[in-house]
């Protein structure tokens, strides 16, 4: 079902900019900017803001998710529009020092888009392609606020569903809002959030939890990153509500300790908020009391798991419980009974509170409500993160959103919910992206992350990629997937290395399903995933390793060859003379030849051949002396 | 009466108890779903998934974590059940060693059972990768290896060591492949706070833990363990005439088949040691020369009937059977005419006997070991439990696990500390102003059980009026303990429903005035009810193996047979009718006293049984000199001990395991200990010894055939022991009193009325202990127990891999102590008291409080008993061998 596109207001001026008498400098310095440069972006705002005297200020702000567009900075004039800038190195910072805060040039060139207003030469923000398809609830504020600053949340309409609920509403009623809604818990199991919050509720006893899984361990995933870093009281406010809902007293925030920024924020976050009175005894003079603390992992990805991410605040190892067992809303944390939701669960409920259950639900398919971030990663032009409606098909989101495949080459597959999830060939593009749909062809929505691939990925070396992962993470407790994984990690490398059997596949499939079927947790029930999805789609590729010993993608080493065209080499010698192992011969006025023995196929002298010339090619297959192609 | 379930199990109708796993219901009813992880005595895991089964209608699930439940359709076998039971097989064997006939597993590993069950065929196996890990072999334990490349991460030793030990030693380490059993930091077990009770070896379903001095036995024979006073039930394995193997025995009530190291891995070393007395020896120019039995006894028979009963005297066994002991007496009483018969029960619980005396009217542990696992509360005070009755330590941490909250008091931290709601930190000495304290805060908060106090006590205003001189300040200040902490551990012990369970072993009764520190425990009891119900009590626990038999068949100088008394004259003539001839009336000396009289030379001529007299009492320069001073001494003896080297005549005798009797444990319960090798050289059973010698100086009453006559003289004048015979003890166990056959025994003590009729409450003062430490001897000596060795060490010393685990004494000081005088660890140190000094080697720890020094008294090298006060409790005549003071020097 096609999702109805919804118009809805965002705007990137908040109410408590618009008075400022100064200047505003926005500048992105969450993870992403920062990697990209934003600090020292940053530096040289403030020294030039000093040195001249200008009185502005500046903002630091989360990401927008425009990874590609990396350092932003954002220039809020009094009586003007917002203008937002891309790829703002510290020599373009200076530049717009000049000629846009101290005088009217606004630099078009270097503007991604205007918000609040038009200005001439440069594009409304959010009429960007990358923008305008989304629906950004969760989003909402990230790029826009310092989530450092209490009262820009606040003063964007912040902690307003957490009034409305302590002073207007029975737990209850918070409850069947949430469950009217729909919404279904974002951290890939999408289990309805109201009615896992019911069953804590009902559940006897009054010690009661609420934790936040913040671990997002997926590589390559930074959804649940982003929001921590950019709007970190969303997902207070939200799990506060839940507090409120099951009758629990104390939460956690479970984050993984690779996320130093986003800890920082947190503590900052909860600082403030007790101190404005929405955590703590008493809250908003009420007699809901409620204290938030902040968990950090210890580096070990089955510790998402939920049942292992409680024994890992109890200073336990984290090892999954076998079903069956009690759920954790009855016997949760310290046997207590506990909400656990994901942090973009947590973020949605604000609006759901605010806005009701009917608004939240406008939006989406009929059995996934709202919306989905997911992160474009791998070889996307667009780059970075999106929030889309649920059931927006893989083809909508890859081409029109994330502008098709970078440089100009072939779309091959998409791996959706990480080393968990799927490949999907082309052929399935069409399939609406939703927490039903793709569990029918074998992927997972999961935690969001897609990966897209081009003709330059070998199918075989991504399973095996994903393989290396989970055997590692793998706890260890059941045979299956601590012995099952590893072997077909080691058939896999088997096969990329050229020693594949014809039983292989096979043997594979068999391991495959009897891992999905037997494993503990979700760590060794989705492991296959990658494996058995790469089968049923490019089985011709896994054949083409095992009986031709060729890699059609022209990744794995041991099944590729480098040759030298005769008819297209001008005898240069810069391969020659640069060739790591001196596998090739030739001369001055000689055709130079790779020696297919001496030759261990680094790709060094294809790189190097001037590309007029393209004298190099890089093919299938091994040669052997005296082959050509 | 359990609820029940019925359900099916592949068409078969099966009645399970509501609660119970499919997997346990299945298993129970002779049904086989294969399984690695599982154990009965531990928590389901789920972790091999090869118990995977079909609920009709629900989908797959793991039966030993699935509950049954009414009317389910289970299906055990399906293509979509094999598919993943075949390749999980299929991956355990594929990294596992095949040469099965070379593993000391073969037959009883589960694995092969697995690989029998599901089928192994080698060109499925030959498909998967065979693993090609080599983990080096940890052979750093003496008692067992373990061979982490045959382990198959089935938890199982991890979960006992921590469900049943309480230990938690090991644990799983790293992730994915490198996943493996690991000791804290991946170190040698050797390192680790394993404490080698082999709990684990015997659990593991495959070859990865190997019991190394262990051999298969031909035949296994039932006993109960020689050491301690827990009176484990043992399985003796014996391969021709020798013992290879010691298992528990799960069907034992007390023990339920667990073992500590020493009576697991140190019964068969010592036993067969080369060093164990095979001949009579006689003392000739000075040297001991071996001789032939009729030489010796001749030579004994013909010594003896020179003294006057004044002169002589009788130490009989704790350690010897019950059988024994009353033939020891009654050799003292009736042929030598004389009541100055004692053992080492005057060093460790003649208080309990003399105190609950005159509060109960009995002086034996009043519940059994069993209802500690069900306490609400438990206080343990001056026992460290999980070191001196190991398996009792195993059931207060399993009370703590079920929600039971524990308080402990005890100058040092004991291992049962951190299972401890509250740790009172006493100084030595200080009990009866600890529990008055607690007393004085039950009776003002009104927590006292009145109705309890009112219906069967006496005496209570008289105790209660001297309660005032107990203020929780003069209490803090002469114990060291915070007030408050005092006072909550009197609430948590007087309002714990429904029973509170007191242990006390020889921190309270070590003392100069042990008996008043046991009447203290009476009083408390008493005061909130907690007596003659279950989970609740007063329980000395008993050091010695059968120390409580050796008291009950009155192996003590004031008490025949069943603590009937000497001086009273009904009881008198009932023995003197029983036995044939006149006896003593006047109450004979205590076990220090009579080594007192050696001195004195008032006490000629010893006999001597079981016992080492030389490291056990205190003052053991004093009791040196007093034995050089007699004329006639002969020791008996399994090994010829520090004392028995001091003798005229040494009688080689025969250890527990061979020959018949019964053994008393500390919880009253008589067992049954059997005969499974012939006695090693020429040794003899202990009591044909001293009957033959009755017989040579002319006794009558003294021919019996088999300990089973004895036995039933026992029982024809001992009430307590009434229903004993041997036929039902072939069953197992029971617990005195027992009077007639038909009785059950008794399992709780004073459940209507006390033994004496009411219940008598005591009142007490507070008075210090004979030596405090000064500016010469700064220093208080306390002493104690280890694991891995047993009081006097002449048994487990002879054990290769116990003397490995701890070979030497050392003496126990704080860091603070230890800085103030420059002595670090490993110093070698000399400790002093008035009475002697010992050359040892300094542990600083910081176990011990300042101010206090800790030895343990297994080493006849660093024999603290050289250092202790004998000054003697006025009652009980026990020894004050836990405070005594020292100085410590560095050398």
């Amino acid at each position: 079902m096609r999702p109805k596109k919804i118009k809805q207001e965002i705007s990137g001026e908040r109410e408590l900019f618009q008075h400022s008498k100064n200047p505003l400098i926005f500048v992105g310095t969450a993870t992403c900017g920062r990697s990209a440069g934003a600090l020292d972006t940053l530096e040289v705002f403030r020294q030039e803001l000093e040195n001249r005297n200008i009185n502005a200020e500046i903002i630091e702000t989360g990401c927008f998710g425009l990874c590609y567009a990396e350092p932003i900075v954002g220039i809020a004039k009094p009586g003007h529009p917002n203008v937002w800038y891309r790829n703002i190195s510290p020599e373009r910072a200076r530049e717009l020092i000049d000629c846009y805060l101290t005088k009217d040039d606004t630099l078009a060139d270097y503007a991604l888009g205007c918000t609040g207003g038009t200005v001439d030469g440069i594009p409304l923000l959010f009429d960007l392609p990358m923008l305008k398809p989304q629906v950004r609830r969760v989003l909402w504020n990230c790029g826009f606020i310092s989530p450092t600053n209490i009262d820009h949340y606040i003063g964007s309409g912040g902690y307003e569903a957490l009034r409305k609920v302590v002073s207007e509403m029975e737990p209850d009623g918070v409850i069947d809002e949430v469950s009217r809604s729909g919404l279904r818990g974002r951290g890939g199991a999408g289990f309805p959030a109201g009615r896992k919050w019911e069953g804590c509720r009902r559940a006897p006893g009054n010690e009661k939890y609420v934790i936040c899984n913040a671990d997002e361990g997926d590589p390559g995933a930074f959804q649940d990153r982003s929001v921590l870093e950019g709007d970190p009281h969303s997902v207070l406010e939200g799990m506060i509500i839940a507090g409120y809902a099951v009758g629990a007293r104390k939460g956690y925030i479970y984050v993984r300790a690779e996320y130093p920024l986003a800890v920082n924020y947190l503590e900052i976050a909860i600082n403030q908020a007790r101190e404005k009175g929405f955590i703590g005894e008493n809250i908003l003079g009420t007699k809901f009391s409620f204290d938030l603390e902040i968990f950090q992992g210890a580096g070990a990805f089955v510790c998402g798991e939920s049942t292992a991410l409680t024994l890992s605040i109890e200073g336990n190892r984290g090892m999954p419980k076998s079903l069956p067992r009690p759920r954790t809303t009855e016997e949760g944390l310290w046997g207590k009974p506990t909400v656990l939701n994901n942090v973009k669960t947590f973020a949605n409920i604000r609006w759901i509170i605010n806005k009701g259950a009917d608004w939240f639900a406008e939006v989406g398919t009929e059995k996934s409500k709202g919306t989905a971030i997911f992160s474009l990663t791998g070889k996307i032009a667009n780059c970075g993160l999106i929030e889309v409606p649920m059931g927006i098909t893989l083809r909508e989101i890859i081409f029109d959103i994330g502008g098709g495949i970078s440089g100009g080459k072939a779309f091959k597959a998409v791996q959706t919910g990480g080393p968990s999830g799927g490949c999907l060939p082309a052929s399935l593009l069409d399939i609406p992206v939703d927490f039903d749909s793709l569990a029918t062809v074998g992927a997972i929505m999961g935690s969001g992350g897609m990966v897209v691939m081009d003709d330059g990925t070998c199918m075989v070396d991504v399973a095996r990629y994903f393989l290396d992962f989970t055997e590692k993470e793998s706890c260890g407790q059941c045979s299956l997937c601590r012995l099952g994984s590893s072997q077909m990690l080691e058939i896999l490398r088997a096969i990329t290395a050229g020693k594949g059997k014809p039983e292989d596949i096979d043997l594979l499939s068999e391991l495959g399903e009897a891992i999905k079927i037997g494993s503990i947790c979700g760590l060794g029930q989705t492991a296959p995933n990658p494996v058995l999805t790469t089968i049923r789609y490019f089985r011709d590729e896994y054949e083409a390793h095992i009986h031709k010993r060729e890699c059609p993608a022209r990744v794995c080493r041991e099944l590729i060859s480098y040759h030298i065209l005769p008819d297209k080499c001008k005898a240069c010698m810069i391969c020659l003379r640069n060739c790591p192992v001196g596998a090739i011969k030739g001369g001055k006025e000689e055709v130079h030849v790779i020696d297919q023995d001496k030759c261990s196929r680094c790709g060094v002298c294809m790189s190097l051949c001037p590309e007029r010339f393209s004298a190099v090619e890089c093919i299938p297959g091994r040669l052997s002396e005296g082959d050509s192609k | 009466m359990m609820e029940k379930v019925s359900f099916t199990i592949d068409g078969l109708e099966v009645i399970a108890n509501k609660g119970d796993t499919i997997l346990k219901a299945a298993l129970e009813h002779g049904i086989y779903i294969p399984h690695l992880c599982y154990h009965p005595d531990l928590e389901p895991f789920g972790g091999c998934r090869l118990c995977m089964v079909e609920i009709q209608g629900k989908g797959l699930t793991i039966s030993c974590k699935a509950s049954v439940e009414a009317g389910i359709a289970v299906i055990t076998e399906s293509p979509e059940i094999n598919k993943v039971r075949r390749i999980a097989a299929e991956l355990l064997i594929a990294n596992h060693e095949r040469n099965c006939l070379e593993c000391f597993k073969n037959p009883e590993c589960e694995l092969q059972k697995i690989a029998g069950y599901v089928g192994i065929k080698e060109e499925r196996l030959s498909r998967l990768k065979r693993t090609n890990k080599k983990l080096p072999i940890d052979d750093s334990n003496p008692f067992f290896s373990r061979d982490l490349n045959k382990c198959i991460l089935c938890g199982i030793c991890i979960r006992t060591c921590d469900e049943i030990q309480g230990v938690g030693a090991i644990d799983f380490a790293f992730r994915g492949p490198d996943t493996r059993v690991s000791a804290m930091k991946d170190k040698p077990i050797i390192e680790s706070e394993c404490v080698s009770c082999g709990e684990c070896v015997v659990r593991c379903p495959v070859g990865a833990l190997i019991p190394k001095t262990t051999q298969r036995p031909a035949r296994e024979v039932k006993s109960v363990c020689c050491y301690c006073g827990c009176g484990c039930g043992i399985k003796l394995g014996v391969r021709g005439d020798v013992i290879v193997s010691v298992q528990g025995d799960v069907g034992n009530p007390a023990s339920k088949g667990r073992l500590c190291v020493k009576g697991r891995f140190g019964i068969a070393e010592f036993v067969h040691h080369p060093e164990r007395l095979t001949s009579p020896l006689i003392r000739k120019n000075g040297k001991l020369k071996e001789s032939a039995w009729d030489q010796a006894l001749d030579l004994v028979a013909d010594k003896l009937k020179h003294y006057s009963p004044q002169e002589v005297a009788v130490i009989a066994s704790a350690k010897c059977t019950n059988e024994e002991n009353y033939v020891m007496q009654k050799f003292g009483r009736v042929v030598l005419g004389t009541n100055n018969i004692d053992h080492c029960a005057r060093l460790c619980h003649a208080p309990s006997v003399a105190g609950l005396v005159q509060s109960f009217g009995s002086g034996a542990m009043t519940n059994s070991i069993n209802e500690a696992e069900d306490a609400a509360c438990i206080l343990a005070i001056g026992t460290n439990t999980s070191v001196s009755h190991p398996i009792i330590g195993l059931r207060i941490k399993r009370a703590v696990e079920n929600g039971g909250r524990l308080i402990v008091a005890n100058p040092m931290k004991i291992d049962i500390c951190r299972f401890a709601d509250i740790w009172l930190r006493l100084r030595p000495g200080t009990d009866v102003a600890l529990l008055m304290g607690m007393m004085k805060v039950i009776v003002d908060e009104n927590l006292l059980d009145s109705s309890f106090i009112e219906q069967r006590c006496q005496d209570f205003d008289v105790f209660k009026d001297s309660l005032s001189n107990f203020d929780l300040d003069f209490v803090e200040q002469i114990t060291g303990v915070p007030s408050k902490d005092i006072a909550e551990a009197a609430r948590i012990y007087a309002t714990s429903k429904p029973a509170t369970i007191l242990f006390y072993t020889m921190g309270i009764t070590q003392h100069s005035h042990g008996t008043d520190n046991v009447l203290a425990t009476a009083n408390l009891a008493m005061l909130t009810g907690n007596v003659g119900k279950p989970s609740s009590g007063v329980n000395p626990l008993r050091g010695q193996n059968n120390v409580q038999g050796a008291c009950d068949m009155g192996s003590l100088p004031n008490v025949y047979p069943g603590y009937q008394a000497v001086s009273d004259p009904t009881i008198r003539e009932k023995f003197e009718s029983a036995w044939g001839c006149g006896l003593p009336s006047s109450p004979g000396l205590t076990l220090v006293e009579i080594l007192e009289a050696a001195y004195q030379h008032k006490i000629k001529a010893l006999y001597l049984i079981g016992e080492n007299p030389v490291l056990s009492d205190p003052d053991s320069q004093h009791v040196r000199e007093a034995l050089s001073r007699l004329d006639f001494f002969v020791a008996q003896d399994i090994f010829l001990s520090e004392t028995a080297k001091l003798a005229h005549v040494v009688l080689p005798a025969a250890s527990f395991a061979e020959k018949d009797g019964t053994f008393t444990n500390t919880e009253r319960r008589v067992q049954r200990v059997r005969k499974a090798i012939e006695p090693i050289g020429d040794s003899k059973p202990d009591w044909w010894i001293v009957c033959q010698i009755a017989e040579r100086l002319g006794a009558k009453g003294f021919n019996y055939s088999h300990p089973f006559d004895i036995m039933e003289e026992i029982r024809s004048l001992t009430p307590s022991y009434g229903g004993m015979s041997y036929q039902r003890l072939e069953k197992g166990g029971i617990q005195w009193p027992c009077p007639t056959d038909d009785h059950p025994g008794t399992p709780i003590l004073h459940t209507k009325i006390f033994s004496r009729g009411k219940g008598r409450f005591i009142p007490l003062e507070y008075i210090p202990s004979g030596e405090m430490p000064d500016e010469n001897y700064p220093l208080i000596l306390t002493t104690g127990r280890s694991l891995y060795h047993f009081h006097t060490g002449t048994m487990t010393r002879k054990v290769t891999g116990l003397n490995t685990i701890e070979p030497e004494g050392t003496v126990e000081i704080c860091h603070d102590d230890a800085s103030k005088l420059g002595i670090a660890q490993g110093d070698k140190v000399k400790v002093s008291s008035r009475r002697g000094e010992v050359i040892t080697k300094a542990e600083v720890t910081e176990a011990l409080p300042p101010g206090v020094v800790f030895m343990t008294f297994h080493f006849a090298e660093s024999a603290a008993n050289i250092l202790t006060n004998p000054k003697l409790d006025p009652v009980s005549k026990i020894p004050e061998l836990k405070v005594s003071a020292v100085k410590v020097e560095k050398l």
